[in-house]
């Protein structure tokens, strides 16, 4: 394959130094490098909208935002041959029965993304009699998406998010790649209709409830201590200590970088704006 | 009992004159609402079948806009049916009413006299446990079948209730929360009856649908999963891309030859009227907006036009400023060509025309998403009309702001934008996507001659939009019932002459120039308002609506939206509905959907579908 076609850059493995007159004609990788990014740039959506949230899925995927880009615009109406549940709107009780037989009918290796407020935790709808509170419920999520509904710039940023981590996972540790274990993966279990949605890994739970409401304790009801108020900020120390604690500090410096730049950015606007008087 | 003389029935008249009709037609069974702010007439339940008879045919009232249930839990204690009337040849609701027993509620169903009132029947007993004798096929609609309780009755309450009403006082004043999951045993929204038997589970929800009147006396034994005829059943949905989102049909089958249909939805049924009885007056804008989440700026006028009806009722009130008024129909207009072009783009995606047209749509779109997310703050979801004005004035210029470097790209003065637009870009956007499509051989093969739906259907079905004129009947609220400025405005409205898919089609695109003629006529109209004020009254962020009821409609893209609100239970005024109720076309249009696919091939149902033109948010709402 010609350079132009492939920048190969993109695949060679920097733990491998090259000089500099050799890169962007050599590539040397390893197979977790190769393989990753050949899955992060041949994502393929299922194309399944629920709601709202799906119109800008769509507005993500039409030429303005154009999320082919990131290869990804082959979006496949079946889920045999998709990689990527966009769960694009909120979930209901009736829906999330068909979502887990189609989560099940996806092949190894799959991402399921929580697009809005909605697929992340019920968004506005959350105490609806019909509303499932978020699709981590069932199914596991690989990126939650912010916003009601997330701008075509968020999705992508999710999109983008995704890819990074299924940078991240190695083939060397089957705990990223547990698809190359042995046998089939397990299926999700499918809820059932019942007079209200029933989550099979729940049937002990409730029938653990039936005896207590049986004995006359309350049923499905958890006593919990009173909140206790707090007023106390705080101290934004503390605050970036804890920050560290989970970004790390190339991340930190980064993101600070970022911020300053913007500023920069900003003020010039300012600037050139109060120059024009507008 | 006032004793009144028999004339001949007003067939043109206000709805004043036909109550006074009825009353002296059926003494002792019509008689007036006489509760403080509330229209109409109350009928009696036995006699309801005879008196709507009336009212269609002596009357002419032959438009069922909207049928729908209120519980009145604690205030009469009973159920109630609202039923609002039109003529097709325009002027005000005739708004009739059945009241029933909250125990075993029994209504006689009004199908045989008007279709339309089908599904919204089922609705109502669905989330009501309203009996509707003589229905042909009662069944739940929006929930599944096997659900336990009325979720809608005002003594029900969810898993994850609160309080009766918002602001909760958990988080406001308190503020500091227990999450809902936390005190739910089962860490999420569900909750079962406490004698529930895990044991006696039998999932029905679809056995139900198979069973209903349209696909069933086809030898399917469902239980035994085998087929004795060599008709065939086709489930399309929830999960099916030209149900434009999470739609089902069961089809029955010969061949290729549609001989039933039955249309399943609620797979997006979130609860939008349980959620907005709790809310504020003012917390439901925002929900409107995720109705027809295309049109959210037409849903907003919808809403806040039917709560200001209400305000009028009460002493203080000021209209809506002009400014204000020459924005909302800005908005509207805007909106209906945003969303002719999503509907004509897939539509023809149904077509077969797989993405390129609506691609070229789309980026149309986008150049109006930009104004509106200038105005509003946000593409999709606008939340932009407020009682008795709009929440912000036109801003001078456009600019795009979630992308900070691509400035220099977007950064227009807002009325040459408009006026680019409206006089330019738009125009030749659509004479060129005219040009493209509508000679097109394989459109007219597809669409002319199918899908037809007669006049009389349509009226009797209460279809409405695009599919109500497709079909020759020039009814559109906005010169039907006119409200706002559109009086003062000169648009003409588009028709069908057979009602087939192309006349739906014609009717779309003609729609989007008449909208552009508007918009001409609006832009001297707003350089003229400059700087006048866009909100009249003073801006309560919790204001207290006088009691009474009221019916907003306004003709939104895919048709008639309404919205009943009742207001009751506080005299000095109420901060959170009664009852709020959407009248939603894309739900009601979705009567027609059975009686025009019968007969066609299976792969029309997919373009007829496209071309009612429905959004899942409005129809399970
Ligand atoms: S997050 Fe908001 S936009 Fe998305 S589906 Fe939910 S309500 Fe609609």
């Amino acid at each position: 394959m010609s350079s132009k076609e492939l920048d190969l850059r993109q695949v060679h493995d920097t733990e491998f130094p090259l000089p500099a007159e050799m890169q962007g004609n050599v590539a040397i990788t390893s197979l977790s490098k190769i393989y990753n990014w050949s899955r992060r740039s041949s994502m393929w959506p299922m194309l399944f909208g629920l709601a709202c949230c799906a119109i800008e899925m769509i507005g993500t995927a039409s030429s303005r935002f154009d999320f082919s880009r990131f290869g990804m615009e082959v979006m496949r109406a079946t889920p045999r041959q998709s990689d990527l549940m966009i769960v694009s709107g909120t979930v209901t009780k009736k829906m999330i029965v068909p979502i887990v037989r189609l989560y099940n009918q996806m092949p190894e290796p799959k991402y399921v993304m929580a697009m809005g407020a909605c697929a992340s935790g019920g968004g506005p709808f959350k105490e609806g009699y019909n509303v499932v509170s978020g699709i981590d419920k069932y199914l596991p999520v690989d990126v939650y998406v912010p916003g009601c509904p997330p701008t075509p710039q968020a999705l992508l940023y999710g999109l983008i998010a995704l890819q990074k981590k299924i940078d991240g996972q190695s083939l060397a540790n089957l705990d990223d790649v547990p698809w190359y274990g042995v046998g089939p993966s397990e299926p999700t279990p499918i809820p059932i209709l019942g007079p209200d949605i029933i989550d099979p890994r729940q049937m002990d739970l409730i029938r653990r409830q039936a005896e207590l409401a049986a004995a006359g304790k309350p049923y499905g009801v958890r006593e919990l201590p009173p909140v206790v108020k707090t007023t106390k900020a705080i101290p934004s120390k503390a605050a970036k200590a804890a920050v560290a604690e989970v970004v790390d500090e190339g991340e930190l410096k980064r993101r600070e970088e970022a911020a300053r730049r913007r500023q920069a950015v900003l003020a010039r606007k300012r600037a050139r704006d109060a120059a024009k008087g507008v | 009992m006032v004793d009144y003389e028999v004339q001949a029935p007003p067939t043109t008249g206000s709805a004043q004159d036909a109550a006074t009709y009825l009353k002296a037609r059926f003494p002792g069974v019509v008689s007036d609402d006489t509760r403080p702010g509330f229209q109409g007439v109350i009928v009696q339940a036995d006699k309801l079948g005879e008196v709507a008879q009336a009212i269609r045919d002596e009357l002419g009232y032959n438009y069922l806009s909207s049928a729908t249930a209120v519980d009145y839990l604690g205030a009469g204690d009973h159920m109630e049916m609202v039923y609002h009337a039109y003529r097709i040849s325009g002027g005000g609701a005739l708004n009739f009413k059945v009241q029933t027993e909250r125990e075993k509620p029994v209504v006689p169903s009004l199908v045989n006299v008007y279709p339309g009132a089908n599904f919204q029947e089922r609705e109502a007993y669905d989330l009501y446990g309203i009996h509707f004798s003589g229905h042909p096929n009662l069944k739940r609609i929006l929930m599944w079948e096997g659900f336990a309780g009325y979720p809608m009755r005002k003594d029900w309450r969810e898993a994850y209730y609160e309080g009766e009403a918002k602001p909760f006082e958990s988080r406001w004043p308190a503020g500091w929360v227990h999450r809902a999951e936390e005190r739910n045993v089962f860490g999420s929204n569900v909750r079962y009856p406490a004698d529930f038997d895990l044991s006696k589970l039998t999932d029905i929800s679809d056995q139900a649908v198979y069973n209903s009147a349209s696909i069933s006396g086809m030898g399917v034994d469902y239980q035994q999963d085998e087929m004795e005829t060599d008709q065939l059943v086709v489930n399309m949905g929830p999960h099916h891309p030209s149900t434009h989102g999470v739609f089902r049909m069961v089809l029955k089958l010969d061949g290729e030859t549609i001989t039933g249909l039955e249309p399943v939805m609620g797979y997006l049924h979130r609860n939008h009227e349980k959620i907005g009885e709790r809310n504020t007056y003012l917390h439901n804008i925002p929900f409107t907006d995720r109705l027809d989440y295309i049109s959210s700026m037409g849903n907003n006028f919808g809403y806040v036009m039917a709560v200001e009806q209400l305000m009028a009722l009460g002493a203080r009130y000021t209209p809506p400023t002009r400014r204000a008024e020459i924005i909302r129909v800005l908005m509207a207009e805007l909106t209906r060509i945003v969303n002719h072009l999503w509907s004509i783009g897939f539509f023809l995606n149904d077509l077969g025309a797989f993405f390129t047209p609506m691609l070229y749509a789309n980026a149309e779109r986008e150049k109006i998403l930009d104004f509106f997310e200038a105005v509003a703050g946000s593409r999709l979801m606008c939340n932009y009309m407020r009682f008795g004005g709009v929440f912000k004035d036109i801003p001078d210029r456009i600019r795009s702001t979630a992308n900070l470097m691509n400035d220099r790209i977007r950064d227009y003065d807002t009325m040459e934008f408009l006026s680019d637009m409206i006089n330019e870009r738009l125009p030749r956007f659509l004479e060129e996507y005219d040009r493209y499509l509508t000679g097109n051989e394989i459109l007219l093969e597809r669409t002319v001659g199918q899908g037809v739906l007669s006049a009389e259907d349509a009226i009797a079905m209460s279809c409405a939009g695009p599919l109500l004129r497709g079909s020759g009947v020039a009814y559109d609220v906005r010169r039907a019932d006119p409200y706002s400025i559109y009086p003062e405005l000169d648009f003409d409205i588009p028709v069908g002459k057979q009602g087939d898919l192309f006349d739906r089609y014609m009717v779309r695109m003609q729609e989007m120039h008449e909208s552009l003629r508007i918009l001409r006529q609006l832009l001297p109209l707003l350089e003229e308002t400059k700087g006048q004020d866009i909100m009249s009254g003073t801006r309560a962020y919790n204001p207290r609506i006088p009691q009474g009821e009221s019916y907003g409609r306004v003709e939104n893209p895919k048709g008639e939206l309404g919205f009943y609100v009742v207001s009751w239970g506080d005299a000095k005024g109420t901060q959170n509905p009664w009852r709020y109720h959407v009248r939603a076309p894309s739900f009601i249009n979705l009567t027609a959907l059975g009686p025009m696919s019968v007969g066609q091939k299976v792969a029309d149902v997919v373009s007829i579908l496209g071309s009612i033109d429905i959004v899942l948010g409005e129809t399970d709402r």
